[in-house]
C-alpha cells in the first residue's frame, strides 16, 4: 500500500491526464445518476405538487409514508430490485440485472421520495400563499400546478440537487444491482470500495476527489441559485 | 350594463367554532358605483366581502346576483383586490399576463393599457415583488381589472399605502364605476369612504346596522354606533 502523500500524488496524475479507465468511470456515474435523477423530477414534483394542493381521505398516512422513504436504505432498495431483476423475479425476462438500466431504477426509487416529499413541502407553503387569489381568479387545477412548480422553480432546483447528491454519492443499490462490472456497471463509489479493498489507493483517491469536486460544485450551485433567486425576489 | 345586478343578500350567517361571525345580513344593492363597507375592526367587513366573492362558503342564507345563485361561474365576472397584494414571483407583466391567460384573454395589448392606467408601464419587466408597496398594489388592481370583471371588491387595498397610490388608486376606480363597473370597497378610512362611496353599508359585530345613500350617513348616521364612530368614539 502507498504512503497517502504518494497516494495522493499518483490519484491528481490520473485527473490532470485524463485517465481512460477514470473517465470512463465518471461518465458513467454521471449518465446514471443524472438519467435518475430526470426520471425521479419527472414522477416526484408533480406528485408532489398534488399531494401540496389536494385534501383527500388518508393525505396524512401519505404524508408520512413519503418522509418515511426519504430515509429507505440504499441495500434494501438494492436486494428488493435485485429480487424483482433477478432471473427468477417477476421482471427477470427483462434482463436487467447487472446493467446501468438497474441502477438507474434502483436510484429512481431512493431518491424520487425524496424529491417528491421535498418539493411537497416548499409546493405547500407556496399554495398556502396563493391559494385564496388563484381561487379569486377561478384558475384552473392544472394551470394552478404549472404556475406552483414555475413560480417554485429555485426552491426546487435545490430539491433536484439533493437527490442528485444522494444519487451520485450511493454504494448499497448499485453495488448489489450492477454488481460493479468493469466496462460496464462501475461507477464511482463501487470503484472506490472495490480499490480500497484491493490497496490500489491513487484510483480509490481519485475518484473520491471527483465525488467531493461534485458534490461542492451541486452545493455551490445551489447556494448560487438560492441567492441571485432572492436578490431579484423570485424566491 | 352590468348583468350581475342586483345583488340580493338574504339571511346570510356564519357560524365557525360555534362563533357567528356574520349574523343574518340582508341587503340589495341594484345600482353600479362604489358602495362602501365601513365598521371597527371584528365587525365581519372582510369575511362578509368574502362571502360575496364565493370565497367563503355561508353556513346559511343566500347570496343572489341578478338572481342567480352565487357560483363558480359567478366568480368569473368578478375580481377582488386583497388587503396585501398577493403577486406571483414574475415580473409586474407576466403577472398580468397570467390573469389574462387564466381567463383566456391574453392580449398584450389590453396588459399595456393597464400598466399605464396605474402607471407602472416603466416597470413592466421587474419582479413584482420588488415593487413598493403602492406599486404592488396598484399591480394587483390592474390585474383584478384586466379580468373585465363587472363587479370588483376591494378589501382595504389603500391601507399604509403612500398619497400618491391612494389617489391613483381612488382616481381608477372612479373610472370604473363611471364606466359601469360595481364595487364594493371596505375601508376605515371615513375621508375616503366620503371621496368614493355613493351607499354606506356599515357592519357591527357581524350585523348590517345600517345601509344608506353616502350623503345621508355622512349628514346623520341613523344609527348610534354609527355616529360613535364617526365621531371617532370606541364602542366596547
Amino acid at each position: 500500500m502507498q504512503d497517502m502523500g504518494s497516494a495522493f500524488s499518483l490519484a491528481f496524475g490520473l485527473l490532470l491526464s485524463a485517465d481512460a479507465d477514470l473517465m470512463e468511470i465518471i461518465g458513467l456515474s454521471l449518465q446514471v445518476s443524472l438519467t435518475a435523477l430526470l426520471i425521479s423530477c419527472l414522477v416526484g414534483l408533480p406528485l408532489g405538487a398534488l399531494v401540496a394542493t389536494c385534501r383527500f381521505r388518508g393525505r396524512s398516512a401519505l404524508l408520512v409514508l413519503m418522509n418515511a422513504l426519504m430515509g429507505l436504505p440504499p441495500v434494501v432498495v438494492g436486494l428488493i430490485v435485485y429480487l424483482y431483476l433477478s432471473r427468477a423475479g417477476p421482471l427477470g425476462w427483462m434482463q436487467l440485472l447487472y446493467t446501468p438500466t438497474a441502477m438507474i431504477i434502483a436510484q429512481t426509487i431512493l431518491i424520487t421520495p425524496i424529491i417528491a416529499a421535498l418539493s411537497r413541502q416548499i409546493l405547500e407553503d407556496l399554495h398556502e400563499e396563493y391559494s385564496e387569489q388563484f381561487r379569486s381568479l377561478n384558475v384552473p387545477w392544472r394551470a394552478e400546478i404549472a404556475a406552483l412548480l414555475w413560480d417554485g422553480r429555485f426552491s426546487l432546483v435545490t430539491v433536484a440537487l439533493a437527490g442528485f447528491g444522494r444519487s451520485i454519492a450511493e454504494v448499497g443499490a448499485v453495488i448489489i444491482v450492477g454488481g460493479n462490472i468493469d466496462h460496464l456497471t462501475r461507477v464511482m463509489t463501487t470503484a472506490i470500495a472495490l480499490e480500497t479493498s484491493k490497496g490500489d489507493l491513487p484510483l480509490a483517491l481519485a475518484l473520491g476527489l471527483v465525488l467531493l469536486v461534485i458534490a461542492l460544485t451541486v452545493n455551490a450551485l445551489a447556494f448560487v441559485m438560492r441567492q441571485a433567486a432572492s436578490k431579484f425576489a423570485y424566491a | 350594463m352590468n348583468t350581475l345586478l342586483p345583488l340580493q343578500v338574504e339571511d346570510l350567517t356564519l357560524v365557525l367554532g360555534g362563533e357567528t361571525l356574520i349574523d343574518g345580513i340582508s341587503l340589495t344593492m341594484i345600482e353600479p358605483g362604489i358602495s362602501v363597507i365601513m365598521g371597527f375592526n371584528g365587525a365581519g367587513k372582510s369575511l362578509f366581502l368574502r362571502m360575496l366573492h364565493g370565497l367563503v362558503p355561508q353556513t346559511s342564507g343566500s347570496i343572489h346576483w341578478a338572481g342567480e345563485g352565487s357560483s363558480q361561474n359567478m366568480r368569473l365576472r368578478q375580481a377582488m383586490v386583497f388587503q396585501s397584494p398577493v403577486l406571483l414571483r414574475r415580473t409586474v407583466a407576466a403577472n398580468i399576463d397570467f390573469a389574462l391567460k387564466v381567463r383566456g384573454l391574453g392580449d398584450v395589448r389590453r396588459r399595456d393599457e393597464l400598466l399605464e392606467l396605474v402607471g407602472l408601464s416603466d416597470l413592466a419587466e421587474r419582479p413584482a415583488r420588488l415593487l413598493s408597496g403602492g406599486e404592488q398594489q396598484r399591480l394587483a388592481l390592474a390585474r383584478a381589472l384586466s379580468c373585465r370583471p363587472e363587479v370588483l371588491f376591494l378589501d382595504e387595498p389603500t391601507a399604509n399605502l403612500d398619497p400618491a397610490s391612494v389617489a391613483l388608486i381612488e382616481d381608477t376606480l372612479k373610472g370604473a364605476a363611471a364606466d359601469g363597473m360595481k364595487i364594493i370597497f371596505v375601508t376605515h378610512d371615513v375621508g375616503q369612504a366620503r371621496r368614493l362611496g355613493a351607499e354606506i353599508v356599515f357592519l357591527h359585530e357581524g350585523k348590517v346596522e345600517e345601509q344608506s345613500p353616502a350623503s345621508a350617513f355622512f349628514a346623520k348616521p341613523a344609527s348610534s354606533v354609527a355616529q360613535a364612530y364617526l365621531d371617532g368614539r370606541i364602542v366596547v
